[in-house]
């Protein structure tokens, strides 16, 4: 018993990161009504953002959670403006064209950000050790069940920055503005609404939650290359399908039900069936609810 | 989608670097000009980058050891090296590439098993020398029929021997009745070496509480360790690569796991110990091919040398083992006075009681080397020599 819930503690942690991920492409879906293939290497971005930024922070915050704070809004911030800036140039000009061509642009720019990121001069082929950001400590629950101070960690960032997320779409202009311009992007602009801006905003939005999620990965898992953001980028995709795409508390769920999911399927079954399940559970959603557990057209669509 | 892609450049670049196989047929060519050709192909970047990289300081000290001392007879080493990425494929297309454009005359490399066993079919066909210095799989040495290959050769111990070694040391000098595994599914030699370290431990009266297996690429092992610990296992045996076991151990410290992991000469890498892996296994041993703080004469003099060429940094085995790579294949050239692919062959079967760095070489009738193990013990980050098994 206690094994299982240790294996549901290891799920959900996981799951975590999988759901920031795959906000970012629902909501992405949501304004645009496109996949955004690149979200997978902007999150790899992130991740090296968190690297560098680490050696600068820390000497000015010393160690412990200021630093751990700076260097993820240093990730966020700095892929949110990866982000507005891939939408600005690659996606924009190719608005009017049709989806299928902004789907391809978008698996160009992943490619170019992958093998960019290989060169010597940029990051490097070569892992890189994510620097430790909080001591690490591990709490004993109730019959034998370990939490470590970085699950702990996952969990509080990535639940606040669903809860600030829910109050920016739900409560705010722009998020009022977001929402219309997921309805019916034509009518938002006839009604005063600047699509360009909200358009740049939500990329902001979802590239930064993809920042925050990697700096989460990274101090999980603190190994970092430029291909790291593949897999999970397919698999917080994949969340977002099981979800709803298009819809945040879908993509919350899908993210949730794919880490865990993949864990229980480690655990229990074998790890080598691990993808095979998540991608098999895709095309599961595909065949019998091709809009996602939430999916209900147009509903809460941002 | 993105591997078909890979694939397909993959072979443009084959075709673009003119390196396809059926074109060469003239082995030794290089001994006609005014430099002695070698190979070495090496992962110089990707997972196992640290591998390739002091494998090539290695060779690289040896190379300029020999030029600086006027070559050999009068003729110049000329290294040429090529990245594997740490990818199957691209150990292949190394190996094309040096024996049919660069006519080397003989081979170095790999580091993991799996890619020199993927490489060894073309030095094979293309009957060029390859001597590997740290591939420790039984069968590398093998070809696909289980007979000798002609060409294969390596200066390293081999699994089976290593697996007794640390089997035989969490038996008897950590006292551990019950062990678990956990292997990377994907690596051949992590699978041969866990094979090895089970068969000996159930041998000398040990339990295998659990076994789990990994991919290597795969970050999260937290629910493969999660079933161990419901075994309480005294000790971990985990014979993978240094990327992956410095992330298992890290997991296992998050879960509550505080026994001692043990591993193979895949660790050896500075990179083992970086960030929060380096807490995470304090205490840990694992099997290696030399100690640097092995205090012999040759030892100590190749530390200094190594360390006055690359600014203080401190070679590891794969370093050490490189470097014995290359010296032993200029001895055989100096020797016989030839440098065709042939002559080192017959050199690299006849090599007996070579003096290496990493110990006393005799290349036996498999083509392996037959030497002691050291097993060494993280102690603050950095590998501390524990003793010698000797085989």
């Amino acid at each position: 018993m206690s094994e299982f819930l240790q294996q549901v503690i290891n799920g959900l942690s996981l799951g975590a990161i999988y759901a920031l991920i795959a906000l970012g492409y629902t909501m992405i879906y949501g304004v645009l009504r496109f996949i955004n293939f690149a979200h997978g290497d902007v999150f790899m971005v992130g991740a090296y953002i968190g690297f560098y930024a680490f050696p600068k922070l820390q000497p000015l915050l010393g160690d412990g959670y200021g630093t751990a704070v700076a260097v993820l809004l240093a990730a966020m911030i700095g892929c949110g403006l990866l982000g507005v800036t891939i939408e600005r140039l690659a996606y924009r000009p190719l608005r009017s064209r049709p989806k299928l061509t902004v789907l391809i642009t978008a698996i160009g720019i992943s490619l170019f950000l992958e093998y960019t990121g290989q060169l010597p001069v940029v990051f490097g082929a070569d892992y890189k050790t994510f620097p430790t950001l909080i001591p690490e400590t591990t709490y004993t629950l109730f019959g034998g069940v370990s939490i470590g101070s970085t699950q702990i960690l996952v969990f509080v960032v990535a639940l606040a920055l669903m809860a600030a997320l829910r109050v920016v779409v739900l409560r705010t202009k722009i998020g009022t503005a977001m929402r219309a311009v997921s309805m019916n992007m034509n009518a938002a602009s006839l009604m005063g609404i600047n699509i360009n801006k909200v358009i740049s905003f939500t990329f902001f939005l979802g590239s930064s939650l993809a920042g925050a999620g990697a700096v989460l990965y990274a101090i999980s898992y603190p190994k970092i290359n430029p291909l790291m953001g593949i897999l999970p980028g397919l698999k917080a995709f994949v969340a977002a399908v099981l979800g709803g795409i298009g819809n945040i508390a879908g993509a919350t769920l899908g993210g949730f039900l794919i880490g865990t999911a993949e864990t229980m399927t480690a655990g229990y079954i074998s790890p080598s069936y691990r993808d095979a399940i998540v991608f098999g559970i895709l095309i599961l959603i595909l065949i019998l609810k091709p809009s996602g557990l939430l999916g209900k057209g147009g509903a809460e669509k941002v | 989608m993105r591997y078909r892609l890979l694939a397909l450049t993959a072979a443009v670049a084959c075709v673009a670097l003119g390196g396809c196989p059926g074109k060469n047929d003239k082995p030794g060519t290089a001994a006609e000009g005014n430099t002695i050709k070698i190979g070495h192909y090496a992962s110089l970047s990707g997972k196992e980058a640290t591998f390739g990289q002091q494998v090539d300081n290695g060779v690289k000290l040896a190379v300029d050891e020999i030029n600086n001392g006027g070559g050999i007879g009068g003729k110049k080493v000329e290294l040429i090296t090529e990245d594997t990425q740490s990818q199957t494929q691209g150990a292949q297309n190394a190996v094309e590439k040096l024996i049919g454009k660069d006519e080397v005359s003989a081979l170095i490399g790999e580091v993991a098993s799996g890619r020199t066993m993927a490489a060894a079919p073309i030095a094979m066909r293309e009957k060029t020398p390859m001597l590997t210095p740290a591939s420790t799989r039984e069968d590398v040495t093998k070809d696909e029929n289980g007979n000798v290959a002609a060409y294969i050769f390596r200066i390293c111990f081999i699994d089976p021997f290593q697996g007794t070694v640390m089997a035989k040391f969490a038996f008897e000098s950590l006292n551990a009745k019950s062990v678990a595994v956990l292997k990377d599914n994907a690596n051949p030699y992590s699978v041969g070496l866990a094979k090895a370290f089970v068969e000996k431990f159930k041998a000398l009266g040990g339990t295998i509480v659990e076994e789990q297996d990994y991919e290597g690429g795969q970050n999260d092992f937290k629910a493969q360790l999660t079933a161990i610990k419901g075994k309480n296992p005294q000790a971990i045996f985990v014979p993978g690569y240094y990327t992956e076991v410095s992330l298992i151990a890290t997991q296992a410290r998050q879960l509550g796991l505080t026994v001692p992991l043990l591993g193979g000469d895949g660790w050896d890498s500075p990179s083992l110990t970086q960030g929060q892996a380096k807490a995470a296994l304090e205490g840990c041993y694992f099997s290696n091919h030399y100690s640097e703080q092995d205090t012999s004469a040759t030892v100590q003099d190749f530390i200094k040398r190594y360390k006055a060429k690359y600014n203080g940094e401190s070679p590891g085995a794969m370093s050490a083992l490189g470097y014995d790579a290359m010296m032993i294949i200029a001895k055989i050239i100096k020797d016989s006075g030839k440098s065709d692919r042939e002559t080192i062959r017959a050199g690299l079967a006849a090599l007996k009681n070579y003096k290496g760095v990493t110990g006393n070489i005799t290349i036996d009738e498999h083509h392996n080397a037959t030497k002691p193990a050291v097993v060494l013990q993280i102690k603050d980050g950095k590998f501390a020599y524990h003793s010698t098994v000797n085989p």
